[in-house]
């Protein structure tokens, strides 16, 4: 299926016009579910790591550097991207899935369109690009959230501040990002497996969406597994 | 015009075409009848290549599809235009957007002259003012003429159809038939009808193929199908009340 994906476009404005569509529909309205998340599960991450390093030979601003970390390494790119799974895997395979048992990709067929490229390639790239984008607003919101919970009184304003700068690695960063590359294009082409071969109809199509949610979240975690062992031992 | 020859097909150990030999000619409306799971809509599918055939031929105008490579049949496939049966209209296309989706993908048209073909062809199927709705706002036999429209967008030499009729009130199905033999003649089109519907044959039956167990049981003309002796055509034709009245009074 890759193979027939990643082929020339049989009209560039056509698929562009997909891509920007792909991008609105699984990028841009992704933003709201990942900023409510984000702030929440940093400020959270703050209070319970404020709640556990409750020792007086620990400085409060390490609470902040085991903030900063777990959301740049962890939360944002992997967590994040398990939720976009759920998402946008099972729109991408449930759109498929319809296409397919309602003859939409046998008519593009016949028309002499490519329907696993035209389908398929803009999906991959606006995640592909987009999911990257998202990463870093989680992170940036994550780390805001944990502000919001320093002003709460778990420990002083200026301490959190000054333990987000203290050792800082920029590897991470892109550590983090090469992970949501991988993720979103683990996501897509998952997902689009499973809808474009539905075989049958409305059962079906539901079965193979829950499958792509199930098979990518596990994709992502065992990747996420091999890609820490390489980028970070 | 369309030649198939001995043509097969198996999904696993089911064989549902069994060595079918037919012709179907251009400028007239080709029909394929046959009951319910006698391998009609594999039949046609066949022969627009969505299923790969396991022996035998096909042959549009001395091109043979199964020796065609990759570009030569993209090419060939927009020379086809199919109307499926359950329309297969993109839902998140305007109706102007559906019709004139061949065109922005293979043409080198402009916007407006895109839009001016796809209004002469919604013209041409009596929906004039529907250009901005989306397939879900139509009723069935509108969404059945924008297939229709989408069908002939590209001023195709070869018109495919499966079971245009089916769901449709019969003042409707007769709208839909008289409008396929029209555009068949208007643009001197191949056209293959796959159908159960005996108003169909009668109505707009040019050229007719009666498949029964994935092999060809039967061919001949409208007029032909209704003075057969063939017991089998009898059998199908004359299955209503209704055919079996106007038989008697025949």
């Amino acid at each position: 299926m890759l193979g027939r994906t990643f082929r020339k476009p049989e009209s560039r404005s056509m698929y562009y016009k997909a891509f920007i569509s792909d991008l609105d529909l699984l990028g841009l309205n992704s933003l709201a579910l990942v900023t409510v998340i984000s702030v929440f599960v940093g400020a959270v991450v703050t209070i319970q790591t404020a709640f556990n390093l409750d020792d007086p030979l620990v400085p409060d601003y390490y609470v902040a550097i085991a903030t900063r970390e777990s959301i740049i390494l962890e939360f944002s790119p992997t967590i994040v991207s398990l939720i976009l799974a759920g998402k946008v895997g099972s729109n991408i395979a449930s759109t498929l899935g319809s296409m397919r048992v309602s003859e939409q990709i046998d008519a593009l067929e016949v028309m002499g369109v490519n329907p696993a490229s035209y389908l398929i390639a803009p999906k991959v790239l606006a995640l592909v690009f987009f999911n990257p984008i998202l990463i870093i607003i989680s992170m940036f919101l994550g780390v805001l959230g944990g502000y919001v919970a320093s002003m709460g009184g778990v420990m002083t304003v200026s301490d959190y501040v000054y333990g987000l700068t203290v050792d800082f690695v920029p590897y991470h960063i892109t550590y983090a990002l090469i992970k949501s590359f991988v993720f979103a294009f683990l996501i897509v082409t998952i997902s689009a497996y499973y809808g474009f071969f539905v075989k049958g109809g409305a059962i079906e199509v539901g079965i193979n969406s829950t499958k792509a949610v199930v098979s990518s979240s596990v994709a992502i975690i065992v990747s996420n597994y091999m890609l820490t062992n390489l980028l970070l031992v | 015009m369309i030649e198939v020859n001995f043509i097969h097909k198996a999904f696993g150990d089911k064989e549902i075409l069994k060595g079918i030999d037919a012709t179907f000619f251009q400028g007239k409306t080709n029909l394929i009848i046959g009951q319910s799971g006698s391998g009609k809509t594999v039949f046609l599918k066949s022969l627009v290549g969505l299923h790969e055939i396991d022996q035998g031929e096909i042959i549009y105008d001395d091109r043979a599809l199964g020796a065609l490579n990759n570009r030569e049949r993209k090419a060939l496939r927009t020379e086809m235009g199919m109307v499926f049966q359950g329309n297969a209209l993109f839902d998140s296309l305007t109706i102007e957007e559906n019709v004139s989706f061949a065109l922005s993908m293979f043409s080198d048209m402009s916007l407006s002259e895109r839009r001016d073909r796809a209004d002469f062809c919604l013209q041409r199927v009596n929906l004039p003012n529907v250009h901005k709705q989306f397939p879900s706002e139509l009723s069935g036999g509108m969404q059945k003429r924008v297939a229709i429209a989408r069908a002939i967008s590209m001023n195709p030499k070869y018109l495919f159809c499966d079971e245009p009729n089916s769901g449709l009130d019969p003042k409707t199905a007769i709208v839909i038939d008289r409008l396929l033999q029209e555009i068949t003649q208007e643009f001197n089109i191949t056209t293959v009808i796959n159908t159960h519907d005996m108003n169909s044959v009668i109505e707009i039956g040019d050229h007719i193929i009666f498949i029964k167990d994935g092999t060809k049981a039967w061919q001949g003309t409208g007029e032909q199908i209704l003075n057969t002796d063939n017991p089998e055509i009898v059998d199908f034709v004359y299955s209503s009340r209704l055919f079996q009245r106007i038989r008697e009074n025949m």
